[in-house]
């Protein structure tokens, strides 16, 4: 890799997102691509990301009771810091991570296997902005569709969380007031906020891979990877930035 | 009518086509022929506005192709209609929906206008009955056929076929190349065919360029196909199926 090869990478991006973000030229079918994308995008993760929290909420809450309770702390300590994490990280950052793998993928797969197979080079021929045609649909799903599963995320980790407080870890009790106790409503919007940009992230740098495929099947193989990857150290990255900004 | 004056495209360093100059007639099925990696495929590219030419005119009807706006190759790009190699459609879709695409997508027509427009084109090619279907659901000939009626959805002046029997059996290669030349006079469209195949050029080779090493070798039509001198045209014929036909119809090669 030569030193101006991720220049040379961004520039093409900043091209391509060009051509995205043009005005459609027939909106009833961009209507319908995004309806269909936040179905295939927004919907068909639900199931995972509910999973997925849930698991992850239960397992926060009983290490947090393990590791930081103790007589000389708060009974509600284990019930804030479980809320806190799960609003200020998991359910945005760790979960678009997680959504980065599957959606990701996804896009970086489906518009590779397009170009590929000489699908989009048809739509160019028809005289569509494929760019716009095939992302933009996607970026604005994704980006609608992240709040719901952000939301999704949160009250599933607080399923966990109660779950295993039903188990006998903690009292429900003590769980609801530490969940309750100093709440800042600002950090939701946070998430929220974060989740907005990773969103866009997903879906926009998924799609310049997958766009930009030349070869086979193995290139597309390997786009999906490349997306992945560089999705999560984008993620990552913004991470830093926004709670620097947001906190 | 599609001009090509002087046209040259290079990669880096590699020249892939030398000064070609041809014209497409309307209402013929005409032919680019050649071996593989003769540049065939770059060419119709370059027609087509999917590579750049280097340099060289394209003229479609006299509108030059090449220095025209975005906006107004946009436009032109909706008189034409392409056939891949690979069908290219789009596997999301049902057949009707992929036959719908086009009219969805540019015309004015209402849903019902457009359905019947969709089903008036797969009638045309025989696959009403597959309307429902998805692409990885019919065979490959079949696939070639919904890709001529989406073609051909928008009533296109200008259609091109990029190896159009590539991967079909004989008799399923004889039924596109007859159904390519009979909407191609039915609609008077200047069609373009990108072909090796050799039962092609001498079924519907109304006009035919044989191309060699990127240069233009040879211009005629299928009944001088057999009696040129042209040595790298024989060439290529010797090294085709034909020959054998040839030799059993007591042509003189």
């Amino acid at each position: 890799m030569t030193p101006l090869q991720p220049i040379q990478t961004f520039g093409r991006y900043i091209q391509l997102m060009g051509k995205v973000f043009s005005w459609p030229e027939r909106f009833r079918m961009y209507l319908k691509q995004y309806v269909k994308e936040m179905y295939q995008l927004g919907v068909d993760s639900i199931l995972i990301v509910l999973l997925i929290s849930f698991f992850i909420g239960a397992v926060i809450c009983i290490q947090m009771k393990v590791n930081i309770q103790s007589p000389w702390m708060p009974r509600f300590t284990t019930g804030y810091t479980t809320r806190e994490i799960l609003l200020l990280e998991f359910s945005s950052s760790i979960m678009c991570l997680i959504l980065a793998g599957k959606v990701g993928s996804n896009i970086a797969s489906e518009i590779g296997t397009m170009r590929v197979t000489q699908q989009i080079d048809a739509l160019e021929i028809m005289g569509v902005n494929s760019a716009s045609f095939l992302i933009l649909p996607k970026i604005a799903a994704l980006v609608t569709m992240i709040p719901v599963l952000v939301s999704f995320s949160i009250f599933a980790g607080l399923g966990g969380a109660y779950a295993i407080s039903y188990a006998g870890i903690l009292t429900p009790e003590d769980l609801t007031y530490g969940l309750q106790h100093g709440f800042n409503e600002w950090y939701v919007w946070m998430s929220f906020i974060k989740s907005f940009v990773f969103a866009y992230i997903i879906a926009s740098v998924s799609a310049f891979y997958g766009y930009t495929v030349e070869g086979g099947s193995v290139e597309v193989g390997k786009a999906s990877t490349d997306s992945v990857v560089h999705c999560s150290m984008l993620i990552l990255f913004a991470d830093i930035f926004l709670t620097q900004i947001l906190s | 009518m599609i001009e090509l004056h002087n046209i040259y495209k290079s990669f880096e360093d590699k020249d892939v086509l030398k000064d070609i100059n041809t014209t497409f007639q309307t209402g013929k099925t005409n032919l680019i022929i050649g071996q593989s990696g003769s540049g065939k495929t770059v060419l119709m590219k370059c027609i087509v506005g999917l590579l750049q030419p280097t340099s060289g005119e394209i003229l479609y009807d006299g509108r030059d192709f090449v220095r025209m706006s975005k906006k107004e190759r946009m436009l032109l790009r909706r008189e034409m209609g392409m056939i891949f190699q690979s069908a290219a459609l789009f596997d999301s879709m049902t057949v009707l929906e992929n036959v719908m695409f086009p009219l969805d997508m540019f015309s004015s027509m209402t849903l019902s206008e457009r359905k019947q427009r969709a089903c008036q084109c797969l009638d045309r090619v025989n696959l009403i009955e597959a309307q429902k279907k998805y692409p990885d659901e019919i065979s490959g000939g079949m696939q070639k056929r919904v890709a001529i009626a989406r073609a051909i959805a928008l009533n296109p002046k200008y259609l091109f076929c990029d190896e159009p029997n590539s991967g079909l059996d004989p008799k399923t290669s004889l039924v596109i190349d007859a159904l390519i030349h009979d909407i191609t006079q039915e609609y008077q469209m200047t069609t373009i065919i990108n072909t090796h195949d050799m039962n092609s050029v001498m079924g519907i080779g109304e006009s035919i360029i044989f191309i060699k090493e990127g240069r233009e070798e040879w211009v005629g039509d299928k009944t001088q196909v057999m009696t040129s001198t042209c040595q790298p045209l024989i060439d290529f014929i010797f090294a085709s199926d034909l020959l054998r036909k040839a030799r059993e119809a007591n042509l003189k090669i």
